[in-house]
């Protein structure tokens, strides 16, 4: 068993650089120059955004709105972040604070929530026998193919009827299972080899001791795919938390900035203090971006193999 | 010990209802052959129902109790206060959706306006999303090209952020005086106010070319009317407005179907490439003959979910004009929202939602029959 995980270490490791080797001969080093020349321009174009969005924030409300486009800021003022975290009289209208806690509480529990339920439910559909197991793995599909956006009033209805409108329930139970996270550890599950739960059965263990203690601490990657995916889709989340809530005082990143910056049509008035907020509401997503790229890269991919 | 118990009893899974499975252990009439496969766990079923009961609850009571829900209230006139249950709601029958589809009234062209602007969002987005794609992963995909890995994580990076704040730095970059326009009087081009521009691009480059007057149209355009709007009106384009939310969704989708391009490109088989190569063919041949078709189904792919997603834009539409200016960015998405949220007509934002999950599903049910089709086809083929 050994020499063979070898070999195919050894082959894995050779692959890649045999895939380095290009098919075609190079291009001649005029086009090349154009080629790069371009391929700089159109990386630019993604990156400039972020850039002056990160500068502006650093710019007092006359200076953005005269240089939009200076990447240096004639005064430089931290006032938007100081409004921001409360350092300065003027924060009212802008709870961030709030809008922050409110946003790590619910990431959190929906994480954690999808986490187990996902992986349980993933692992029955893939390895339990039990009667209607393809009924409700069609039923997992089914529920898939169900646009968000045309369940925002049906959301509203049922919260509103189990009195969870405007509650923390409301807007932390309906996410706390997704239906494509099932389809992705199940897909996971099937891919284990049978013989590891066999071995722990002959053992002895039970169905829940095989699941936890034998097939979950090997479906490490999934595992981290599916949190890193959850983490995202809850931080992101704003429709559902649009419809199930109304004070103030549950008001989200996404929620209190859409209000702030959609009520706020008066024109170029504080963008500094707005791109201050949509910066510091994107860097979490961002940092785990930066650090686990490679599970976003197959998070993205999942979604291709939804057949 | 739950499990213990099982097996001490010896009996095998009773093939009861799915509500009950393992509620009477003591049943008999389970077959040989099954007590064989099952021989090495007592109780699967019991596990089973366990391990998928979270599941059942929250998908059940939040994503189907609530679309039998709304069914009911889109038979309603409802304005969100009394208990839409109780009986004491007005009972109206299919008069939503009537107003909605045949009815000549406000609400009619309302939900025309938004379904012409959805179409051409769809119409701009779809092909220049999958074509910027596409190209960027074979950029990406050149084996020579230095830095691929930071231009990956460059192109990336958009489609991660939250769609909120995107749009916020959209609606800066894009304001009368902002960045876009100033980059614009670079060369020499004076930008419009893009927020506030409802002129339909379509109308405007006719215009431009003299065949329609846009303020004033005359003849079958002005005097044909479909859904309550001018045959104009429908062929109008999308206004200026709506062009902003069409490039934001090219630039934040961009990356995720590029990686999906990326993963299908190091699929092929690097012989076939190689044979290609010997019989001395081009970079244009090369593409044209053994590229393109062996990225077909997944192009397929990207275009259908593409089509999907495109009937759903809300959050962006929510930041970034609410409708405004004289409803070119309004979405069905947006107007079911408004309709029951803003206008408390809960009943025929319902309507609107049902049936824009209808088309949304027709798409789907479309995309995964044919990749059914093709995953047959190649598997006979292989």
């Amino acid at each position: 068993m050994t020499a063979a995980a070898t070999a195919v270490r050894e082959r894995t490791r050779r692959a890649p650089h045999d895939r380095g080797r290009p098919v075609l001969s190079r291009f001649r080093l005029p086009w090349r120059l154009v080629g790069y020349g371009a391929v700089l321009g159109l990386g630019l174009l993604y990156l400039l955004p972020f850039a002056l969005q990160l500068v502006t924030g650093f710019k007092t409300d006359p200076d953005a709105a005269a240089h939009p486009l200076s990447l240096l800021p004639t005064t430089p003022t931290t006032a938007a972040y100081q409004r921001l975290f409360g350092l300065s009289q003027a924060a009212d209208g802008v709870p961030f604070l709030r809008w922050l806690g409110n946003s790590a509480l619910i990431a959190v529990l929906v994480t954690a929530g999808r986490v187990l339920f996902d992986s349980m439910a993933g692992y029955a559909l893939a390895r339990l026998r039990f009667r209607g197991r393809s009924v409700l793995f069609g039923f997992v599909l089914a529920v898939m193919a169900v646009p968000g956006v045309a369940l925002l009033i049906p959301k509203f209805l049922v919260l509103n009827t189990f009195g969870l409108f405007d509650t923390y329930t409301g807007m932390i139970l309906p996410l706390m299972v997704d239906a494509a996270g099932i389809f992705i550890m199940k897909q996971f599950f099937e891919s284990v080899p049978r013989e590891v739960e066999e071995a722990a059965r002959v053992d002895g263990a039970g169905v829940f001791r095989i699941f936890w203690s034998v097939v979950l601490p090997m479906a490490r990657p999934a595992l981290i795919t599916l949190t890193i995916l959850s983490f995202q889709g809850s931080w992101n989340e704003f429709t559902h938390f649009l419809v199930s809530t109304q004070s103030g005082q549950y008001e989200t990143l996404t929620t209190g900035l859409a209000r702030f910056v959609s009520g706020g049509l008066g024109g170029g008035t504080q963008y500094p203090l707005k791109l201050a907020a949509a910066l510091l509401s994107t860097l979490p997503v961002a940092a785990l971006f930066f650090c686990f790229q490679r599970y976003f890269v197959s998070g993205a991919n999942a979604g291709a193999v939804k057949e | 010990m739950p499990i213990r118990t099982m097996r001490v009893s010896g009996a095998p899974r009773s093939t009861g209802s799915p509500g009950a499975p393992d509620s009477a252990p003591g049943e008999t009439g389970t077959p040989a052959k099954a007590r064989a496969r099952r021989a090495g766990l007592r109780g699967e079923g019991t596990w089973g129902w366990l391990f998928v009961s979270p599941m059942v609850l929250v998908l059940g009571l939040f994503m189907v109790l609530p679309i039998l829900m709304a069914l009911w209230v889109s038979l309603l006139h409802w304005d969100g206060q009394s208990n839409p249950f109780s009986g004491q709601a007005d009972f109206a029958g299919l008069d939503n959706y009537r107003s909605l589809l045949t009815q000549d009234g406000l609400d009619r062209t309302l939900f025309a306006t938004s379904l012409r602007n959805n179409l051409y969002y769809v119409l701009l987005t779809v092909p220049l999303q999958t074509l910027l794609a596409l190209g960027l992963a074979l950029i990406v995909n050149q084996r020579l090209l230095r830095g691929r890995g930071a231009l990956r994580t460059t192109f990336f990076f958009p489609s991660v952020t939250s769609s909120i704040a995107v749009s916020t730095v959209f609606l800066f970059l894009f304001q009368g005086s902002g960045a876009v326009n100033s980059m614009l009087s670079w060369i020499g081009v004076k930008g419009p106010n893009w927020f506030a521009d409802s002129r339909g691009v379509l109308s405007l480059v006719l215009g431009g070319l003299g065949i329609v007057d846009p303020e004033r149209p005359t003849g079958m355009l002005a005097d044909h009317s479909t859904m309550g709007l001018s045959w104009f009106e429908w062929l109008s384009g999308p206004s200026v407005a709506m062009c902003t939310l069409i490039l934001l969704a090219v630039w934040t989708t961009s990356g995720t179907f590029m990686l999906i391009f990326l993963a299908a490109l190091q699929n092929i088989p690097r012989e076939l490439e190689e044979s290609a190569a010997m019989e001395g063919v081009n970079r244009r041949q090369m593409l044209r003959y053994v590229t393109l078709p062996a990225l077909r189904p997944v192009l397929f792919l990207v275009l259908t979910l593409g089509l999907i997603s495109t009937w759903q834009v809300f959050d962006q539409v929510y930041v970034m004009g609410q409708g405004a200016p004289g409803n070119t960015t309004l979405t069905p998405a947006f107007l079911s929202y408004s309709a029951g949220f803003d206008n408390a007509d809960f009943g025929q934002g319902a309507a609107i939602a049902f049936i824009l999950l209808a088309l949304i599903l027709v798409l789907t049910v479309l995309q995964r029959w044919a990749l059914r089709e093709r995953g047959a086809r190649t598997g006979r083929n292989r």
